[in-house]
This record gives structure tokens, C-alpha cells and sequence, in this order.
């Protein structure tokens, strides 16, 4: 039969809409904002994509899932393929295709986004994931075992990917988690609202079922050290990923009154423990009626977010520089506005006060404006002299950022870490200044993002099979 | 999920456990603190390690039931299991020969000092122990304390028991008796009050005071900064930091306003606990 001439691809300009629950009323509820597409969208968004020869949508994936590929079989209504061909990948799609920022990587990128919006990649790869939960997940194929045991330390994105594709290559992986369940950030630091804690398990389930062990409740540094893995726990290499999970506070005073909490433990008591459901759940969480979130990236976003959820009748981002500066998401600021969150911009607070129990009243800020773009571009924020006012809070939340936990990198011997206390790693290789210890994510490069801390894993996975195999 | 192995009762609110929990048993060491968590609904607890038997894998812990969570754990049985149990957590007490060291244990702390005093003492110190409670039925581990020091004295706050008075009245006799000049260290661990009473008679002998703060507390490995505390002007964590602190530096009104923020969410969980509604304890 003869060539049939190709029909050139009829360009369909226009993302499908990703279904919401109402702003208003979901800022009243845990439940998951975006509620996902339907098998009949998503296979219509999978077909906006025009296979384009170059897939220049790769080159934003930092771990490098084949793209037009699982379009190509999510628009033929092959999911089962579709996700097979991610998780060749990706260990986690149901995480990734929610909490990516796909506007800066794979679909900033995609060839249709130049002139009209780029192919909604991460919601198909989350329906294609979602379905495969719903419908009983295959477990992938695993190599014959190579007799090589390899440590994780944190299963947060990193460890876990690192510890997927070792698996997968037949090494046998032992990860160990400090808190009693796996998933690091994905649990404890990233709300309900965004990221179902029963999605994330569901994906730790299956990692488990690649022959990969956790050991919850086990903080390396304390009940062994690194090394101690190493020379009496009989493991071949040690990958690090042990994230940023360090709260940084303003240093301001009154910061240790009752009522004031990093982000951190906002965020735990919240996400991890569940305190929105106490008493049904025994972790208590108390929230003022008017409440201040430090900061301005995506954590900030999830407190002040999450404030609201938890009864709170005003929720303040305050942030010292404007809006356009704000670091996080764009979709998040838009999100928190929608659900109400309100913004006091070019502020920052200097002490706060409490009341004769030691709870905070009230916060006293200071007025910035922004001056001149400094070597680095970027306009700092001065304050103005004079401009003290005072706003009435009752609850503080300190989102400022985190550095690296110290446990693990003060416990290691011969462990390089730089100024800021982050383990210094090869970002080709991942390997650590200690033979046999690699190490990735936010432990490496300070807070990122979810996929950047994947990305690593892949990597350490990948030099971690190659150390393995010279040996 | 980790075997109670055996329980103790000292008395119907102070009780102890042996926990099957070996990779804490093996590592472990005095002045170090576990976090445990009964049951998927549950919260997370720091208790400091009483006891350890490396070759059994077990560690001992004694508590007060004081709220939900400690009144739970007190109804359960030797066979049971609790869900999470994670450890050893904190930085071990520093143990070296000091000379004459006073270590203090008031109530349910008489548990935590335990292991202190055995190893102050294998260390070479001349361990000179006081013990006491409220009453003379809240009193326990008498015996094993006076193996762990070199001497032992015993008083209760209402005289049931020996003797009448604060452990505080005993300390001052023994120092006043012997020369605060012969006295190297004091070691207090107890309730709040009762550490910073300790510190407030040290402070006038100019006796350094090793304390073991008890702050409320979520993750216990340094991530969330609930249980921080101001310790000489600056912020430090207790579960990273501590949990020994020298107790003349520690702001005790800011430990105990902290330590009283949740009280009413405590009272609201105890309450829905013992609840006889009907509603299965709560839960």
C-alpha cells in the first residue's frame, strides 16, 4: 500500500480547563482543589500534542520521561501504555503531574506553547497516574539481583526516586526515614489540599513492591551513622537525601511567644499529623483569628492557605519586597487571592508583642520601598524610616526559608559541606568528597523544588550503579 | 510496630514499660529521649529513656498519665504494640569524673536520672542521690537508685514517706553539710517547677545545674523549632540542642507559658477520651 500523503495536525490553540472546586468554598476544606481531568479530556488534551520531531518538551523534564510517547498513547486511550511508558522514568507521576512547575519546565518548552498554549503535559501525566491507582498498578520489571546493597537516607523525592531505579536495576535498597511514614515533604510540608497524603502513599506502596525496604522511624545520625551503615550494616553505598528541613526564623524579638511557629511545624501539625481533624486525631493545632505568614514563596502560600482551612478569619502574606518579586508559582498567589488570602506587600515585621500569657497580640512592621537593581539585577528592599505601624495578629507563621538538617552531615566523616551547611555533591555525578556516598536534592543545592530533588535522585541512582559495578 | 514486653505499675498514674526496640537499645545512652505514637490517630510523645538492656533490645520508659495520650498508652498491657517508636533522640548527658556530683530526681524524673547517676558513679564520681515526690505512693525505684549513686536520700513533699520536705530542703542541707566548694555539679530532672527551684538554690552557691527540659515537641529530630526555648539570650532547640541545658541560663517563664498553649486542646482530647457517651473512648 502506498503512502497515504500526512494529513497535517490540526492546531487546537486552547488548553483544556482543569476542573476547580469553588475558591470560596474550598477555602473552607481540605479537599483537593484541582479535582483532575476526565478520561474523555484528557485524552483530547493529549492530542493537542503535534509530535514534533525535536521534542524540545524533554529537555524541560528533569527526569526525562518521554513526553510525546505517553501522549502519543493517553490521546489513543492506551493509558496502561501511557503510564508504563512514564514510569520508565518516573517514579512518582501522581505527585509530579500535581506539584510540577510545568510553566517552567517540560511545557515552557512545548513547540505549541510559542504561539498559542503548550500541551497540559502534567495534567494528562496526573490522570494517566490517577487512573492506573484507580484501576490496580502493574508493578515494572525488576533485573536480576546484582548481590549489591544500597542506604537511603530520607525518603523525601529524592530517596525515593534514587531507591526506584536502583531497585529496578537489581540492586537491593533499604531506605531509612526518620518520622514514622515515607515521603518527606510530600507529607509533611506540601498541604492536603494540593497533595493527597493518600496519593503519595499510594506511590510509596508501590516503590515497596520493586523489592525496595523502608525503615521508618530510623534517624541516621542518631541510631547509626552513615559510617556505621558502611563498615557494620554491610551497605555497598549510601545515598543522601535528607532535604532542607531546617526552619529559619526572623531573629526578631518576642519570635519565641506562644502562637508564633515556623512553617515547619504549622505545616506537620497540620499535614502530617492531621491536627485538622483533632480531636478525632490527637495532635492539637491552634489558630487566632487573624493570622501573619512571613514570606512570600510557595510555603508561605500553603500556611497562609492552610490558615484559612483551619478557621482562621484573615490570613496575611507578609512580604518585604512587592508582588512581582513574590518567588512563589505564580498559579499558587493566584490560588491564595482566589481563596481570599490577603497581601501586605513591601512589609516587614521588626518585633512582635504578646500578652500577659505569652501568646502574640500584635506584630510591629516597617514600611520598604524597593531601590536600585543591585550587581545581581535584583532591586533590594530598604526600609522607610519612620513608617512603624502596628498590625493585630494573633498567630504568626514564619516561612522565611530552611537550610539542611545538620544530623546527617555533622555525623559523617570526611563529608564536605560548604557555608551554608549543604553537603557539596557533583551536579553531574552526585558523589559526595566520601567515596561511596552520594548525595541530591535540597540537601545538596538548599530548598528547590519537588522534580529539581527527583532529578537528583535519577542522577545518584545512575552513579551509584556505575560506582557499583567497578567495584 | 514495637512490643510492650513488660508493664510495671508504680502506682495508678506513674507506670512503666519495657519496649521491644533494638536499634534504640543499641545505641542509646543516658540523658538521650524516645518519641513514640500509640496509633494512626495519634500524636507524637517525647519520653526520656529510663533504662536500656542492649542484649534484649529493649528500652525501659517510665511516665506520668497526665493527659489522652500518656492515659492510653497507661491502659495497655504487656503483648501490646505501639505503632512508632523512634530513638535514641537529644545529645546524651556529658559524663566525665567531676567529684561530687548531686543528682536530683523529683516524681516521674526519678526515672530519667536513673541511668545519669549509674554512669556518673562507673565514671568514678562520688554520686550523692536525692529522690522524692509528692507522697510516699508516688515513690519508686529507691532501690535501684541507691545501686546507681554512692549514697541515697529520700524525701516526700508531705512527710508520708522517711521524711518531710522539697527535695530542694535536702539539697541545701547536704551543701550547707558538706561546703559548696566540695560539690563539682548538680544534676535536676523533674518537673518544671521543681528544676527551676533546684536552679534558684544552686545559683545562690554558684553550683553549676545540669536540667533536662521537657518542651512540648512534634518531630523531635530538628525540623519544626515547636520545642525551642531561650537558653542564655539564644534560641536553641530542645530535641537537637538538649535535652540538658545548664539551668541557670534557661528562661523558665517563657518554657512554661510555651508548655501551656495547648492546654486547653489537652483538656478538650483527655475529656472526649474518657468520655462514657458511648462514643469508644474517643476514638
Amino acid at each position: 500500500m502506498a503512502d497515504a500523503p500526512k494529513a497535517k495536525k490540526q492546531i487546537i490553540p486552547d488548553k483544556n480547563p482543569m476542573p476547580a472546586q469553588d475558591a470560596l468554598e474550598r477555602s473552607r476544606n481540605f479537599s483537593e482543589v484541582a479535582t483532575g481531568y476526565t478520561r474523555e479530556t484528557a485524552m483530547a488534551e493529549a492530542s493537542r500534542c503535534i509530535q514534533c520531531k525535536n521534542t524540545p518538551c524533554r529537555q524541560g523534564c528533569p527526569v526525562e520521561v518521554d513526553i510525546p510517547a505517553f501522549l502519543k498513547l493517553a490521546s489513543e486511550d492506551d493509558f496502561a501504555g501511557a503510564i508504563a511508558k512514564i514510569k520508565e522514568k518516573n517514579a512518582l507521576p501522581a505527585v509530579c503531574g500535581r506539584v510540577c512547575p510545568q510553566e517552567s519546565q517540560c511545557e515552557k518548552y512545548c513547540t505549541l506553547g510559542k504561539k498559542h498554549d503548550p500541551v497540559g503535559i502534567g495534567r494528562v501525566e496526573r490522570f494517566c497516574a490517577d487512573w492506573e491507582l484507580s484501576t490496580g498498578v502493574k508493578v515494572p520489571e525488576v533485573a536480576a539481583p546484582t548481590g549489591f546493597s544500597v542506604a537511603v537516607v530520607g525518603s523525601g523525592p529524592a530517596g525515593l526516586t534514587c531507591a526506584a531505579d536502583l531497585a529496578k536495576l537489581g540492586h537491593k535498597v533499604t531506605i531509612f526515614e526518620a518520622l514514622h511514614v515515607a515521603g518527606g515533604v510530600l507529607m509533611y510540608g506540601i498541604p492536603e489540599f494540593r497533595l493527597p497524603k493518600a496519593v503519595v502513599q499510594a506511590e510509596v506502596e508501590n516503590l515497596k513492591k520493586l523489592g525496595v525496604i523502608i525503615d521508618v522511624n530510623s534517624v541516621v545520625g542518631k541510631f547509626a551513622t552513615v559510617d556505621q551503615l558502611m563498615e557494620e550494616g554491610g551497605f555497598d553505598a549510601v545515598f543522601i537525601g535528607t532535604g532542607a528541613g531546617l526552619p529559619y526564623f526572623m531573629k526578631i524579638p518576642g519570635e519565641n511567644l506562644c502562637g508564633v511557629y515556623s512553617a515547619n511545624e504549622f505545616l506537620t501539625r497540620t499535614n502530617l499529623m492531621k491536627a485538622y481533624l483533632f480531636p478525632q486525631c490527637d495532635t492539637p493545632i491552634k489558630i487566632g483569628k487573624r493570622v501573619a505568614v512571613l514570606g512570600g514563596g510557595n510555603v508561605a502560600m500553603d500556611a497562609a492557605r492552610t490558615a484559612l482551612r483551619l478557621g482562621a478569619e484573615e490570613s496575611w502574606i507578609v512580604y518585604r519586597r512587592s508582588d512581582k518579586e513574590l518567588p512563589a508559582r505564580r498559579e499558587e498567589v493566584e490560588h491564595a487571592h482566589e481563596e481570599g488570602v490577603k497581601f501586605a506587600l513591601l512589609t516587614s515585621p521588626t518585633k512582635i508583642m504578646g500578652d500577659d500569657n505569652g501568646v502574640v497580640k500584635e506584630m510591629e512592621c516597617l514600611k520598604y520601598e524597593l531601590g536600585e537593581p543591585d550587581a545581581s539585577g535584583r532591586r533590594s528592599p530598604v526600609a522607610i524610616k519612620g513608617s512603624e505601624f502596628i498590625m493585630d495578629v494573633d498567630t504568626v507563621v514564619v516561612a522565611i526559608g530552611q537550610g539542611p538538617n545538620p544530623l546527617v552531615p555533622r555525623t559523617t566523616k570526611g563529608l564536605e559541606i560548604n557555608r551554608k551547611g549543604n553537603i557539596v555533591a557533583s551536579v553531574e555525578t552526585g558523589a559526595t568528597s566520601k567515596a561511596g556516598v552520594y548525595a541530591g536534592g535540597d540537601v545538596v543545592t538548599g530548598a528547590a523544588t519537588v522534580i529539581l530533588a527527583m532529578g537528583a535522585g535519577k542522577v545518584g541512582a545512575r552513579s551509584i550503579h556505575e560506582y557499583l559495578q567497578s567495584k | 510496630m514495637y512490643k510492650i514486653l513488660r508493664k510495671e505499675v508504680f502506682s495508678p498514674i506513674i507506670k512503666l514499660m519495657d519496649i521491644e526496640a533494638p536499634k534504640v537499645a543499641k545505641s542509646c545512652r543516658s540523658g538521650q529521649f524516645i518519641i513514640l505514637r500509640i496509633d494512626d490517630q495519634g500524636e507524637r510523645i517525647p519520653l526520656t529513656i529510663a533504662d536500656y538492656d542492649r542484649e534484649r533490645g529493649t528500652i525501659t520508659i517510665v511516665f506520668q498519665e497526665v493527659g489522652k495520650t500518656t492515659e492510653q498508652l497507661g491502659a495497655m498491657e504487656a503483648g501490646d504494640y505501639i505503632k512508632d517508636f523512634v530513638g535514641p533522640l537529644g545529645e546524651p548527658t556529658h559524663i566525665e569524673n567531676y567529684g561530687n556530683v548531686i543528682v536530683v530526681g523529683g516524681g516521674v524524673g526519678i526515672a530519667p536520672v536513673h541511668p545519669i547517676a549509674r554512669d556518673l558513679k562507673e565514671a568514678g564520681n562520688n554520686v550523692i542521690g536525692i529522690i522524692g515526690s509528692r507522697n510516699g505512693d508516688l515513690l519508686f525505684w529507691e532501690d535501684k537508685m541507691r545501686k546507681a549513686c554512692s549514697e541515697l536520700h529520700v524525701t516526700t513533699d508531705d512527710g508520708s514517706y522517711v521524711r518531710k520536705g522539697f527535695v530542694t530542703d535536702v539539697m541545701k542541707e547536704i551543701v550547707e553539710a558538706r561546703g559548696k566548694e566540695n560539690i563539682a555539679l548538680v544534676i535536676a530532672i523533674g518537673p518544671q517547677p521543681m528544676m527551676r527551684a533546684c536552679c534558684n538554690v544552686t545559683k545562690e552557691y554558684g553550683l553549676k545545674t545540669i536540667v533536662s527540659l521537657n518542651a512540648l515537641m512534634v518531630d523531635g529530630t530538628g525540623m519544626c523549632g515547636c520545642c525551642r526555648v531561650s537558653v542564655g539570650g539564644e534560641t536553641k532547640f530542645v530535641c537537637v540542642d538538649g535535652p540538658d541545658f545548664d539551668g541557670h541560663q534557661v528562661d523558665w517563664a517563657e518554657l512554661s507559658k510555651r508548655g501551656a498553649y495547648f492546654r486547653e486542646e489537652e483538656q478538650r482530647s483527655k475529656e472526649k477520651h474518657t468520655c462514657k457517651c458511648g462514643c469508644g473512648g474517643g476514638k
